[in-house]
């Protein structure tokens, strides 16, 4: 088990519910599976877990921006390989990925048919540890506050 | 599965599942110690049965129907309170062939209710502030008495004893472990605000180099608020306070520069606000006033933190809304400490002259003697108003009242700025 310290440190994490035929074909959840699912996310939201959760349109209605170099050229949807498009995702705030893990398999099957759920931890400042030197943690500091305009 | 991993799911199962079974069985065996030990119990029993029989598809329902058969042994063995026996047994007799379906069934229906319970419990206003945190910190957050003891900067031992205590007078006061519905449930919603903020406060009130413990509380009193929240939707205070700990807690990260002193909040950099908690706590702070409480000390206090969220850039601060914000927390929350945030908000909206005035105010009063952050604010609106030598002597006059370190050293910074 995690030392009690990094036990309590809480961390953020997002859950993907990966994309299926059905999901791409825009077909919608049924009644019984809105019910389920909604029922899922009052737990999570009594036990204080859920941050944020939204639902992703089908891919023929996103865009993929290429990079190569100086170009950009933008692609349109949908996109073929389905199994690793995201359909919808949650934040949640976890004690430790085991806890993530818990929740996620209390999860209704978000599909008709197989699918699956993707965690990720989300990174802090602090997980960079001696490699985010103060010079690069202030470059950093400075892009960010041009990109808030200051 | 491999045993290690096995004991892993079972421990994280446990940990889920633990405020929700100590309150079911709070109800049940009206004694908290007892519900505690029972808990425990259930844990061993899974911890010898899910790495046979693997996890139960409802691991809560399962250590629920562990614990209550426990009870029921522990109670006829020990030929404990007739009465109490007798209702546990017509319980088990009710139950019929299939114990867990019908707990699992209960465990939907009553949506929450025991748990709430548990926490108007655990902040039951016959416990000192203090206890009710403990309490509350072990009986909802799951944590153990060591980790409250860091987390209090105490010792383990006294923090064992309060507890102790606070159960024992619990026990006495001859409680029902239900939620308050008659007239006192506005009382009792206060105290376990109180207990959450107070929780949320500690943590940061923390310091670089402290157990990491400690700053761990405000996402441990978020927690709380976010779940009370959910069981107690129609109450805009519960919200006010989430809505204010959410955009407080949003500044975590902005509040100290890389050597750790303290970066007052005008100069902060915003684009290190957490953007994901101050929309929650804009959103909590919307459902506080749609549900008619704008005017409760703790979604005012959440207004005026949602003032400063909402500007992009310190100079962008409606510090006139906030001006007029504080004339009404005062109103509300009459504190000296009110006050003097409110001089500040006057001395930003109406100029320095307007603070000194209310700073005026609070001197004549007497209140605040001590206290170093009075003369620091008037040294700020001395020096905005230009008077530079009454101006550094108010700073040294807080550098030799603080006790924090960094906070002296930046009070005698602003004094040398002066030309002290």
């Amino acid at each position: 088990m995690a030392s009690v310290n990094q036990r309590r440190k809480t961390m953020r994490v997002i859950v993907m519910v990966k994309a299926t035929k059905e999901s791409e074909a825009g077909i919608m959840p049924s009644t019984e599976l809105l019910e389920a699912m909604g029922k899922f996310n009052e737990e999570l939201i009594n036990a204080g877990v859920m941050l944020a959760g939204e639902g992703l349109h089908p891919s023929s209605k996103g865009k993929r921006i290429a990079f190569d170099g100086p170009g950009r050229t933008v692609i349109d949807g949908p996109f073929a390989e389905t199994r690793e498009l995201v359909a919808g995702f949650w934040i949640w705030e976890v004690k430790d990925m085991a806890e993530a893990v818990e929740w996620a398999k209390r999860c209704p099957n978000p599909m008709p048919g197989p699918s699956e759920l993707e965690i990720r931890q989300v990174f802090e400042a602090a997980d960079f540890g001696d490699a985010l030197t103060p010079e690069l943690a202030e470059q950093e500091e400075r892009q960010r506050e041009k990109l808030a305009g200051h | 599965m491999a045993a290690t991993e096995t004991h892993q799911t079972i421990e994280t199962v446990f940990r889920i599942e633990q405020a929700r079974l100590i309150a079911g069985l709070v109800r049940m065996v009206r004694d908290v110690n007892l519900a505690e030990d029972l808990a425990q119990d259930a844990l061993v029993a899974a911890l010898s049965e899910w790495p046979k029989t693997g996890v139960p598809k409802k691991p809560g329902a399962w250590l629920m129907a562990a614990a209550k058969r426990r009870a029921i042994d522990g109670f006829r063995r020990r030929k404990m309170l007739a009465r109490k026996h007798a209702e546990i047994g017509r319980d088990l007799e009710d139950e019929g062939a299939d114990p867990v379906a019908d707990i699992e069934a209960a465990m939907d229906d009553d949506l929450g209710d025991e748990l709430l319970g548990l926490i108007f419990t655990a902040c039951h206003p016959v416990l000192s502030p203090e206890a009710r945190a403990a309490l509350t910190l072990r009986l909802i957050g799951g944590l153990t008495t060591d980790e409250i003891a860091r987390a209090f900067l105490s010792s383990e031992a006294t923090i064992a004893q309060r507890i102790v205590r606070a159960k024992k007078t619990l026990g006495k006061a001859g409680l029902t472990y239900e939620v308050p519905r008659g007239p006192d449930r506005r009382e009792r919603l206060a105290s376990v605000l109180e207990v959450i903020y107070l929780i949320f406060n500690e943590g940061y009130a923390a310091t670089a180099g402290e157990d990491l413990i400690r700053p761990a509380l405000c996402a441990e009193a978020q927690r709380l608020g976010r779940i009370l929240a959910g069981l107690a939707p129609g109450e805009p205070e519960v919200f006010g306070l989430l809505a204010l700990m959410e955009i407080q807690a949003s500044r975590l990260n902005a509040r100290t520069a890389p050597d750790g002193s303290p970066v007052p909040l005008t100069e902060q950099n915003r684009a290190r606000w957490d953007q994901l908690l101050i929309r929650r706590g804009l959103a909590a702070l919307e459902r506080a006033e749609a549900l008619g409480g704008a005017g409760g000390p703790y979604a005012l206090q959440a207004a005026l933190a949602a003032c400063h969220a909402r500007a992009k850039k310190a100079k962008e601060t409606d510090w006139r809304r906030i001006a007029a914000l504080y004339d009404t927390l005062r109103a509300v929350m009459p504190s000296p400490v009110v006050d003097l945030n409110r001089a500040v908000a006057h001395s930003m909206a109406f100029g320095p002259e307007a603070g000194l005035a209310l700073l005026n105010e609070i001197e004549q009063a007497g209140a605040l003697r001590d206290y170093a952050l009075l003369p620091a604010a008037k040294g700020d609106f001395l020096f905005r108003a230009g008077r530079l030598t009454e101006a550094g002597a108010e700073f040294e006059r807080a550098a030799a009242l603080t006790r924090n370190a960094r906070e002296k050293a930046f009070l005698l910074g602003r004094a040398a700025a002066c030309g002290r």
